[in-house]
């Protein structure tokens, strides 16, 4: 690397907590083939992965399984090697500077625990504090907002072997966040959660970065969860990036329709051709009927006015494109995105 | 805080954790100083035999200090861990090792501590039960001043330390191999001979003797027996112990040689 690409690269890292350069991994699978012979496969898991978060920044991270994620989540930790490329976290190097880096970031892997199996929450925490090295009391009020925000009051005590999953991953959000991490990474944190505990930890999450400005890196199968955390969506696919922005942005560019929903005060005929739009469905009087448009395209207003036009509408509703349609589109679209 | 108390309370905060991760298996201790005792009937009952079979003597070992020995290996058995641990193994396997190395801490120095905390749990309620049978059917031949129970006291610390880093090393081979079944039954095997479990080292004829030197075998069980013993005092107790420290720093530093390459190919693969 020449000199002026690595000053370059310590400036963009100075305001950015991860910053990720032409990063792959490469793994080989070995499949037994033939009496003694075995083939050998090498796998792109990642591949040329470049993107750069800002401090306090929330990204969603988001690909099918077996699209890179969690490789690239180990690789951002420090717990992987990279086959080549670069990535700095929090101005570390992560595989040599692992240990100074655990003491700065919060890891969850949904399902991985790292609290003890045979032990108490509250037992999990103190021999977590000795382990991130907080000092004296101070770790005890932390500890403490911890078990009111996450509501773990009623099982702290109790071995975490006897937990429901919910209330074991709330522990492990706990047990994460302890130290005040600069940055928390969850890999998958809402996996098997049911919707209210979802809901919690989710408003949990958003007060904790408003309070503490943390940086928030998500991985998730949850569309949900992107829309309500994040504001950045980073999408992979066979280890590729195929998308980086915003989640409008990535509705815009697949094409998804939006439905505009029309009642009208009278019977009105079928609504067949109006500029822009799709009929998707009307009801056999008339009186309710469904057009979909791409944004972009038309308007809203566009096509409101051309429907007023043809009768007084009473009432309308936009339905927005599901975003899981949105990911499935960009899934099946083969042409890798390249900014 | 300074460094050095954040890391002895970082230690200390392990072997506690150890300690009580372990307290809460009560009926599994029960049931294994049960187990250590009833074996030691059998073994002090061969162990007389043998040495009446011999001439009443064997290698300096009598009726009763043969018996004595038979009763201290069963005691020392669940502390020095002879049998072995797999948790790591199992975490390298699972990928839950992931969850280690993302700690700001270096493992190999929390499971030591961990396991201190373990050996300080299971050593009066799985010792205690076979020395005191021991006691009550054959009777025990202990020194009577204070100083081989001092320096017995740091040897079997010294046998743990040494027994979890060996065990530490065949955990690892779970980097490369995906069944550690072999290794462990192999590991079980040479060690339960040459650490003097089966019987002192003392009584192998000369060509096991020079095998076992070589190994830090003995450093494990017939080690701390001849201090606590003190069939070997004095210069030849500290020996002993010499012997066990460098063992120890050894195998505690090809431990964290091996890790590290292990980690460099670990793949965690899924979640």
């Amino acid at each position: 690397m020449s000199m002026a690409i690595a000053v370059a690269h310590a400036d963009s890292a100075t305001d950015a907590i991860i910053d990720v350069r032409s990063l792959s991994r490469r793994f080989t699978v070995r499949s037994p083939g033939g009496r003694l012979r075995r083939t050998k496969k090498t796998v792109d898991a990642v591949d040329a992965l470049t993107f750069s978060m800002q401090r306090g920044a929330a990204i969603g991270y988001i690909g099918a399984n077996g699209a890179g994620k969690s490789t690239t989540i180990k690789m951002i930790t420090g717990i992987l090697v990279p086959s080549s490329g670069s990535v700095v976290t929090c101005g570390l190097d992560p595989v040599r500077q692992r240990k100074r880096l655990a003491r700065r970031i919060g890891v969850v892997f949904g399902q991985r625990t790292q609290l003890w199996w045979d032990l108490p929450l509250r037992e999990s925490y103190r021999t977590l504090a000795a382990i991130h090295r907080l000092p004296g009391d101070s770790w005890v009020a932390r500890r403490d907002e911890l078990i009111d925000r996450l509501d773990l009051a009623s099982f702290v005590d109790t071995p975490v072997r006897q937990l429901s999953l919910g209330q074991r991953i709330r522990g492990e959000i706990a047990a994460a966040l302890l130290h005040s991490p600069e940055l928390l990474i969850l890999d998958e944190p809402t996996i098997g959660l049911d919707v209210l505990s979802k809901e919690r930890l989710r408003v949990f999450l958003a007060e904790q970065r408003a309070l503490h400005g943390t940086s928030l890196l998500l991985t998730t199968h949850d569309m949900d969860d992107v829309q309500r955390l994040t504001e950045r969506l980073v999408v992979v696919d066979h280890g590729q990036m195929i998308y980086d922005g915003d989640l409008p942005g990535l509705v815009h560019r697949v094409g998804a329709e939006r439905v505009m929903v029309l009642d009208f005060a009278a019977p009105t005929p079928p609504l067949e051709d109006v500029p822009g739009t799709r009929l998707v469905h009307s009801e056999p009087d008339g009186m309710r009927q469904r057009l979909s448009f791409v944004p972009g395209h038309t308007t809203a207003g566009a096509v409101l006015a051309s429907v007023s036009a043809r009768g007084e509408v009473r009432d309308l509703s936009i339905e927005e494109p599901d975003i899981e349609d949105v990911v499935r589109r960009l899934y099946l679209s083969t042409e890798p995105y390249r900014q | 805080m300074s460094h050095a108390t954040s890391f002895i309370a970082l230690f200390c905060a392990h072997v506690a954790m150890g300690f009580r991760r372990w307290s809460t298996y009560r009926l599994a201790t029960a049931a294994g100083a049960f187990t250590n005792s009833v074996f030691g009937l059998i073994k002090a009952y061969i162990t007389i035999g043998a040495i009446g079979a011999a001439g009443g003597s064997l290698a300096g070992y009598d009726a009763a200090t043969g018996a004595t020995y038979a009763w201290l290996v069963q005691a020392l058995i669940a502390p020095v861990n002879i049998f072995g641990w797999q948790e790591l193994a199992l975490r390298i396997r699972s990928g839950d090792v992931a969850v280690d190395l993302a700690r700001p801490v270096d493992p190999q120095l929390a499971y030591l501590a961990a396991d201190l905390g373990r050996a300080a749990y299971s050593f009066i309620p799985r010792g205690a039960p076979p020395l005191l049978v021991g006691a009550a059917v054959t009777g025990l031949t202990l020194p009577t001043s204070p100083l081989p129970y001092v320096l017995g006291a740091i040897s079997v610390w010294l046998a743990v330390m040494l027994s979890f880093a060996c065990q530490w090393l065949v955990n690892l081979a779970a980097f490369w191999l995906l069944d550690l079944r072999g290794v462990r039954t192999l590991y079980m095997a040479v060690s339960s001979v040459l650490s003097g479990m089966m019987v002192p080292v003392h009584w192998f004829p000369g060509w096991l003797s020079t095998v076992a030197a070589w190994t830090p075998g003995p450093s494990l069980i017939q080690a701390p027996i001849d201090v606590v013993t003190a069939r070997a005092d004095g210069v030849d107790a500290l020996a002993i112990m010499g012997t066990q420290a460098v063992w120890l720093v050894a195998m505690l530093a090809v431990g964290q040689l091996v890790f590290l390459a292990g980690t460099r190919k670990l793949v965690v693969q899924g979640g």
